[in-house]
């Protein structure tokens, strides 16, 4: 299988009067670009906005990010089953709006939503400061409508709007292409003789309650775990529809973007062979954890693999299925690596995960999300900014009178994001 | 201006005396006492020691509340910038005093304070989490390591700097998770430390992974007709008024409490000390978390030889293992000792 990502870089956003992208400006039609969200009943009043880096600009509360991308070339088409038809992806040419992002913001699902400032101090922690993002502003149609049905709005305007300014981008000749191959099971076993045959058991969340992450549009709560290739991630084939704690919940935008998949890809046939890809859940029931674990497990068996790369989404009950997966996978003599991040109380000195066993002796974090963190006033708020007092993270009295805000890392979105997507980490002291 | 430092020590480095004046009462004095010219030389200036708070190790001990906040008074007094605590070296009492009064200045004063231990030394396990500890060697040869190591230490505290890992600095563990930006995505943290682990090469994990004792159960009694069996619990079951005052949470202590002649838990009697759960129902019968009455009318029919006259209860909710830990090393020896053959043990 092989895919090309056909990149056109974006650095500035530009209302216009049709939305294309030209010398590195995004364009984007405001009507034009309303008229297609709105077109959801489910949505009532639709409004979007632009927020670029270095700006005293705060989006509160962000639901999602998705970064814009069209299939110019190949079967399928990006967010297969949701907003495209349900056929394999991860073939073909794709083209990118890269360093452009749409972000779901507005009127809150549930508690959980996330803050990203565009300059400040918060800035630093999350990757959404450096996106130029078209800002989805959303209502409900009307108050009191079921939460699940305006979940499934809110995520489904934020796919729309990603796939829509890529599309109208597509015939703009791509900035920069990078080519990704990735060999079919009987290729990789023959490949690279001598290097390790490894995988990555991606964990998705699926806690339900709003804590869903689908598959070419199945709630992946509903499945058993999976291969997929890490090429039909690139082209959408995960999507977010998570309302749990910003800081750790994986965006569409990472999930395009997965930066273990990036690094994998990096170090394949030098340092190991990458088989592939193992999807699997994070379901509440203590059945579903064992046989979600002993399924992505036994697929890993099967597939011969030597090692793998284990990382978590959420925190707390799911720290069980990390470490479940981990521990079987160690006792087949497949070994592990993990990534995920810590609830270790605001003054760090609380257990990290709620979960632990002795093979899990290779983990990487992402950083403490209860450290308390002051985000000062910024000159424009996008959305509601009120939500700082109730969304994981702040509490009654975050908002201060002057604007600003103090809050655990949690609530800013993408801060210990536990695909890698940031620098951040901790040591103990 | 140097910075103002109170130094705490105890009777034996105060030139008071030692074991037999080891209930010597808190007393403050003015600037340097013993070890306190070391330090002295070794803050060159930059600080000075401007009074020197003093305490017995056994009146300290026996009376940990109220002495603590007796020195802190005394501390207080001195208005001091940060505070010096020992170092107490493998001194477990001393050890433990210098960590109460870093506990007390930590989260009374709010300023900058410093002991030194060594790693065994009880006083660390209690309260490494409440101020920095410098690893020391066991005994008072390793002073002129220890005072310029605190005191490099300290300064930076007062100066606000930044505090690096326990081994750069050489202090003892805290078990304090801090935030940091490292210069790679945790990402490819996570993959070049995967392919360390595959090629068999050293690695460094970023979070060290709690390990949970497993006790294996004992193997079934053999003869139960002779056993002796005595009852202890972490539900907290006290006399009424929880005479040895026991913690609700966090507990310090446990107690160990006469039933000689009791049959029943009755409630007015017997109560739980307990904050982790919904009391109610321990306080109307406190049989329903340690099971008197029953075992009463078991060693009536004969099922077992006696049951043990004494009982041990402590606090469960939110004690540290460490303490647990103390707590069941000196309950074990004490069954042990009064020819106990069996342990029920009851939670909540």
């Amino acid at each position: 299988m092989k895919l090309e990502l056909h990149k056109i870089m974006v650095k500035r956003l530009v209302w216009g009067e049709a939305t294309t992208v030209r010398d590195g400006v995004l364009y984007v039609n405001k009507q034009e670009l309303i008229s297609l969200i709105s077109e959801d009943e489910l949505l009532g009043k639709v409004d979007v906005d632009l927020a670029m880096p270095g700006e005293s600009v705060r989006i509160i509360p962000v639901k999602d990010v998705v970064e814009p991308r069209w299939k110019i070339h190949g079967k399928g088409q990006v967010f297969p089953g949701l907003v495209s038809d349900v056929e394999t992806v991860g073939s073909g040419r794709t083209l990118v709006l890269s360093g452009a992002a749409v972000v779901t913001a507005g009127k809150i699902v549930r508690f959980q939503e996330g803050i990203i400032d565009m300059s400040g101090p918060g800035a630093a922690y999350t990757p959404f400061s450096e996106t130029c993002n078209v800002v989805l502003l959303l209502e409900p149609a009307k108050d009191g409508m079921d939460k699940h049905d305006y979940e499934t709005a809110c995520r489904t305007a934020g796919l729309k709007a990603a796939a829509y300014l890529a599309r109208c981008c597509k015939s703009v000749k791509a900035d920069k292409i990078v080519a990704y191959n990735h060999a079919d099971i009987k290729n990789a076993m023959w490949g690279h003789p001598g290097l390790p045959k490894v995988g990555y058991i991606y964990m998705l969340q699926t806690q339900g309650l709003l804590h869903d992450t689908y598959l070419y549009g199945v709630d992946v709560k509903k499945i058993l775990p999976t291969l997929i290739s890490p090429l039909e991630v690139m082209d959408g084939a995960i999507v977010s529809g998570n309302c749990v704690s910003a800081c750790d919940k994986n965006s569409t935008y990472s999930h395009q973007n997965n930066p273990v998949i990036e690094e994998m890809f990096k170090r394949h046939g030098r340092d190991f062979n990458f088989v592939g890809i193992i999807a699997t859940n994070e379901n509440v029931t203590l059945a579903d954890k064992k046989r979600s674990s002993s399924y992505a497990v036994n697929l890993a068996h099967m597939l011969g693999l030597d090692g793998v790369i284990i990382t978590e989404e959420g925190f707390g009950n799911p720290d069980a299925d990390l470490i479940m997966n981990c521990w079987k996978a160690e006792q087949l003599g497949i070994k592990t690596a993990l990534l995920t991040d810590e609830y270790a109380g605001q003054d760090g000195a609380s257990q990290s995960l709620a979960d632990s066993c002795p093979e899990g002796d290779a983990c990487v974090t992402a950083g403490n999300a209860n450290e308390v963190i002051v985000l000062p006033p910024m000159n424009k708020v996008i959305g509601v900014v009120e939500e700082a007092n109730v969304i994981a993270g702040g509490w009654n009295g975050s908002l201060a009178a002057d604007g600003g805000i103090t809050v655990e890392l949690q609530a800013i979105t993408g801060s210990t994001s536990e695909l890698g997507y940031t620098k951040l980490g901790a040591y103990t002291i | 201006m140097a910075y103002r430092i109170v130094h705490y020590i105890n009777q034996f480095y105060a030139g008071i005396g030692g074991e037999e004046k080891a209930d010597h009462k808190p007393e403050s004095r003015e600037g340097i006492v013993g070890p306190g010219t070391a330090f002295k030389a070794a803050f060159g200036g930059e600080a000075e020691i401007v009074g020197t708070v003093i305490c017995g190790d056994s009146c300290f001990a026996s009376n940990l509340e109220s002495t603590q906040a007796e020195v802190l008074e005394l501390i207080k007094k001195f208005n001091p910038d940060a505070v010096v605590a020992g170092p107490a070296f493998n001194a477990g009492r001393y050890g433990t005093a210098c960590g109460a009064v870093c506990e007390a200045v930590s989260k009374k004063l709010g300023i900058p304070v410093i002991s030194g231990m060594y790693p065994e030394n009880p006083g660390v396990d209690m309260y490494k989490k409440h101020a920095f500890i410098i690893e020391t060697s066991d005994s008072a040869a390793g002073m002129k390591t220890a005072v310029p190591a605190m005191v490099k230490l300290l300064l930076k505290l007062l100066k606000g700097e930044e505090i690096r890992c326990p081994e750069c600095e050489g202090y003892i563990e805290r078990g304090i998770r801090k935030n940091m930006f490292y210069d790679k995505l945790a990402s490819e943290r996570c993959v070049d430390m995967f392919v360390k682990k595959m090629n068999g090469a050293p690695f460094e994990t970023e979070y060290v992974m709690p390990v949970f004792d497993r006790v294996p159960p004992q193997p079934p009694v053999k003869d139960m007709k002779n056993a002796v069996i005595a009852l202890v619990t972490s539900g907290g079951i006290c006399p009424q008024g929880n005479p040895d005052h026991i913690e609700a949470s966090s507990a310090s202590k446990y107690g160990e409490y006469d039933i000689t002649g009791i049959d029943d838990l009755v409630k007015g009697k017997f109560c739980t000390a307990h904050g982790g759960y919904d009391a109610t129902y321990a306080d109307n019968d406190a049989d329903c978390v340690l099971p008197v009455d029953v075992l009463r009318e078991m060693e009536k029919e004969g099922v077992f030889k006696k049951l043990h006259n004494k009982y041990y209860a402590t606090v469960g909710n939110g004690t540290a293992v460490a303490s647990a830990k103390r707590f069941a090393s000196e309950i074990i020896e004490k069954l042990v000792n009064d020819g106990v053959t069996a342990v029920i043990l009851t939670s909540t």
